[in-house]
């Protein structure tokens, strides 16, 4: 692994915790669509370079579902959802964005610390890319801490498994069994994630996740 | 094919295939009698593994360790459908329910059943994470079956909870993975438990400490260990409560099962770190924080959810004390309170029906209006707080005692938590059983014969469990080291 091989799949993967933060601070619910359909994009471009570098056909099908499902099929449906429920409106931030970036920063330097000391037989493409996950998955989970409004906290969810599937892959020779479920179990989650939305906005006529708050512990 | 093979694909096959046709089926009678069949077969299917266990292949592994585990689940599984069949009739007819509600209701049930058992059978690491991922996104939809405003926010919550936790516990798994492939070579060696078992000695022990916090905090999330519990007491009192019975007695076993698998890895490479004291340490934050929340509950449901973060406490703590004693001990409390637990829910569930409330306060002199449930739920609170003679009694008094002889100070604060929380349910069951009595006194709907039963079995395995059931788990405990 060197040279250019190794400078593209580590470009990409640093694209995709770039792209992470970028998420961090939209503040429209379209423009964070966007933006997670731009690291969806960039992840199956990254599971293609690995593809081709490990030269493992079958990831070729991972990323293919990287593109479809997740860069076009489902930044499509929240579209729609989202223009049906009329909520395209400013995004909510429980915390402000800029003490969230500087967790996040906080949150890559201890993906990377963690990371590097600890895979030290792994081979150096492997382990700087379990890096980069590991800085996703925690930025993905902060997302999901920082948003108020439900469709944001899915998005969150949903680059928090982009980094995951970046793991998946890096993990050189990981059954194709694993891939593919994790693909389904994405697009069953976002099944789950339509149904409840729209039961949600049945509901409460908004899916700003505070509404939901009424019955936390056990007034009534 | 051997018999026993059969037994193992009957065991996933057929509530699969119950599954499907439940989809399609319109009539909830059929469909409430065909998934009692179904679970009833299953049930026997699952039997048959413990006289004799298919050899172990690429998808499938049964052993000493998951049998217990598969036949506790199809035990219960079977008992919560015959309550379930006389219970939702009664949903349906206060319009709680609807028709096309409870078709989808009685096929997710049985595909509940049928990925919990694949997580409790699969052999590959990445096959049991599916099918726990599948059970819960099983569960998230049938806790939200109601769509009440409440439903939905527990699903939402339960949904959000559980989707990280399984996330981390996919990012462990992948870990695992990479420890395993330097050893194993690439390819689906590395994710097979029987494989992993035997070549985890000559991990890279840093890689294999990493992916076990992971899985932990993940798989933890679905125990319901604290401080991760928050999904827990609402998925259990806005779901039905079947649903709540399957949950407390089966789903949150299959997650410490997942963890006992890996911590088994662990102990078995000498240079990683011993996972006991981390699982100790959760295990009893859980059961003290478990303890004093119960005073502040309620919602009788509720209250009883939160017991059941304090009895995952004590497994977990259990097993992380480690030791033939404690492993012992920790399986026959998984054993006891599933059933105890389930028992629990359903006569809490029928107590909800008739009074048309889970407010512990509105509910008052049971005993009087309602003497077969009443004495039912002050029968499953002595049981569960763990006085003599039952079951329960048992596995606590050594846990207990085993932790004495290992960390005395640790049984001390143990104890405390268990007698706090017994304060706490004694008291609330006082209140609902005994007193003026309140409310409807229509008799209930559903049967009480899974209630007996599981009573029975607690009742029975306190006062005399039978020596080759004693050898069995002892084996499996020496198994766990």
């Amino acid at each position: 692994m060197k040279g250019l091989e190794f400078d593209v799949a580590h470009l990409l993967a640093g694209g995709l915790v770039l792209i992470s933060f970028v998420l961090l601070y939209q503040n429209r619910l379209y423009a964070l669509l966007n933006v997670y359909a731009l690291q969806s994009v960039v992840l199956s471009l990254s599971v293609a370079w690995q593809a081709y570098v490990q030269d493992a056909s079958h990831l070729y099908a991972t990323a293919f579902i990287a593109l479809a499902f997740k860069a076009i099929i489902v930044p499509y449906a929240l579209h729609r959802i989202i223009a049906e429920l009329g909520i395209h409106r400013d995004v909510e931030n429980v915390v402000g964005v800029g003490p969230t970036m500087l967790v996040g920063l906080a949150l890559v330097a201890l993906a990377e610390v963690v990371m590097l000391r600890i895979a030290t037989d792994a081979d150096v493409l492997a382990r700087e890319d379990l890096a980069f996950a590991l800085s996703v998955v925690l930025i993905g989970m902060l997302m999901m801490v920082v948003r108020r409004n439900a469709v944001s906290m899915v998005v969150g969810f949903m680059s928090l498994e982009n980094g995951l599937i970046l793991a998946a892959t890096a993990a050189k020779g990981m059954p194709l069994v694993v891939e593919i479920a994790v693909a389904f179990s994405v697009l069953v989650a976002l099944v789950v994630i339509g149904v409840f939305l729209y039961r949600i906005s049945e509901r409460f006529e908004t899916v700003d996740a505070l509404a939901l708050d009424r019955f936390r512990g056990e007034q009534k | 094919m051997t018999a026993e093979t059969i037994a193992a694909i009957v065991i996933l096959a057929l509530p699969a295939a119950t599954a499907a046709l439940l989809a399609l089926l319109p009539s909830y009678r059929i469909s409430a009698a065909l998934n009692l069949g179904s679970a009833f077969i299953t049930l026997l299917a699952a039997l048959s593994l413990f006289v004799a266990a298919p050899q172990h292949n690429a998808i499938i592994l049964v052993d000493d360790l998951n049998v217990v585990f598969i036949v506790l689940n199809a035990f219960v599984g079977f008992t919560a459908s015959v309550f379930s069949a006389t219970y939702i009739a009664h949903e349906l007819e206060t319009g709680r329910l609807t028709a096309p509600n409870l078709r989808f209701y009685h096929a997710m049930y049985q595909f509940l059943l049928f990925s919990m058992n694949l997580a409790l059978i699969a052999n590959n690491i990445g096959l049991m994470w599916v099918a726990i991922e599948l059970a819960t996104l099983t569960t998230v939809l049938m806790v939200g079956v109601y769509r009440t405003p409440e439903a939905i926010e527990a699903a939402w919550k339960y949904f959000i909870l559980g989707s990280v936790g399984i996330a981390l516990a996919l990012f462990g798994t992948i870990l695992v993975y990479m420890a395993a492939r330097p050893t194993l070579g690439e390819g689906v060696q590395g994710m097979l438990w029987t494989r992993l078992i035997d070549a985890a000695e000559a991990f890279d022990p840093a890689l294999l400490n990493l992916a076990f916090v992971f899985l932990m905090l993940g798989y933890g999330t679905k125990v319901g260990l604290a401080p991760l519990h928050a999904w827990l007491p609402d998925a259990h009192a806005e779901g039905p409560t079947p649903i709540s019975a399957v949950l407390s007695g089966l789903l949150l076993n299959v997650a410490v099962y997942a963890v006992l698998r890996f911590k088994l890895l662990l102990d078995a490479n000498a240079h990683a770190f011993a996972p006991g004291p981390l699982m100790a340490a959760l295990g009893l934050v859980s059961i003290i924080f478990a303890a004093f929340m119960l005073y502040r509950r309620r919602d009788v449901k509720r209250m009883f959810a939160y017991s059941s973060i304090e009895h995952m406490g004590v497994i977990v703590f259990a097993f992380g004390i480690g030791g033939p004693l404690a492993n012992f001990a920790g399986l026959l409390h998984m054993a006891m309170h599933s059933l105890t637990k389930s028992a629990i829910f359903y006569a809490v569930g029928q107590i909800a029906q008739v009074k048309d409330t889970q407010q512990i306060a509105e509910i008052r002199g049971l005993t009087v209006t309602h003497p077969l449930l009443g004495w039912s739920l002050v029968f499953g609170v002595l049981a569960i707080v763990g006085l003599p003679p039952m079951g329960v009694f048992m596995s606590e008094f050594l846990i207990v005692s085993s932790t004495f002889e290992r960390a005395p100070w640790l049984a001390l604060v143990l104890t405390f938590g268990l007698l706090i929380a017994l304060g706490a349910l004694v008291l609330r069951m006082q209140g609902m059983a005994f007193g003026a009595p309140t409310g409807s006194r229509a008799p209930a709907k559903a049967s009480a014969a899974p209630i007996l039963a599981h009573f029975a079995l607690v009742l029975a395995a306190g006062v005399y469990l039978p020596p080759p059931l004693v050898a069995w788990f002892r084996h499996v405990a020496e198994v766990l080291h």
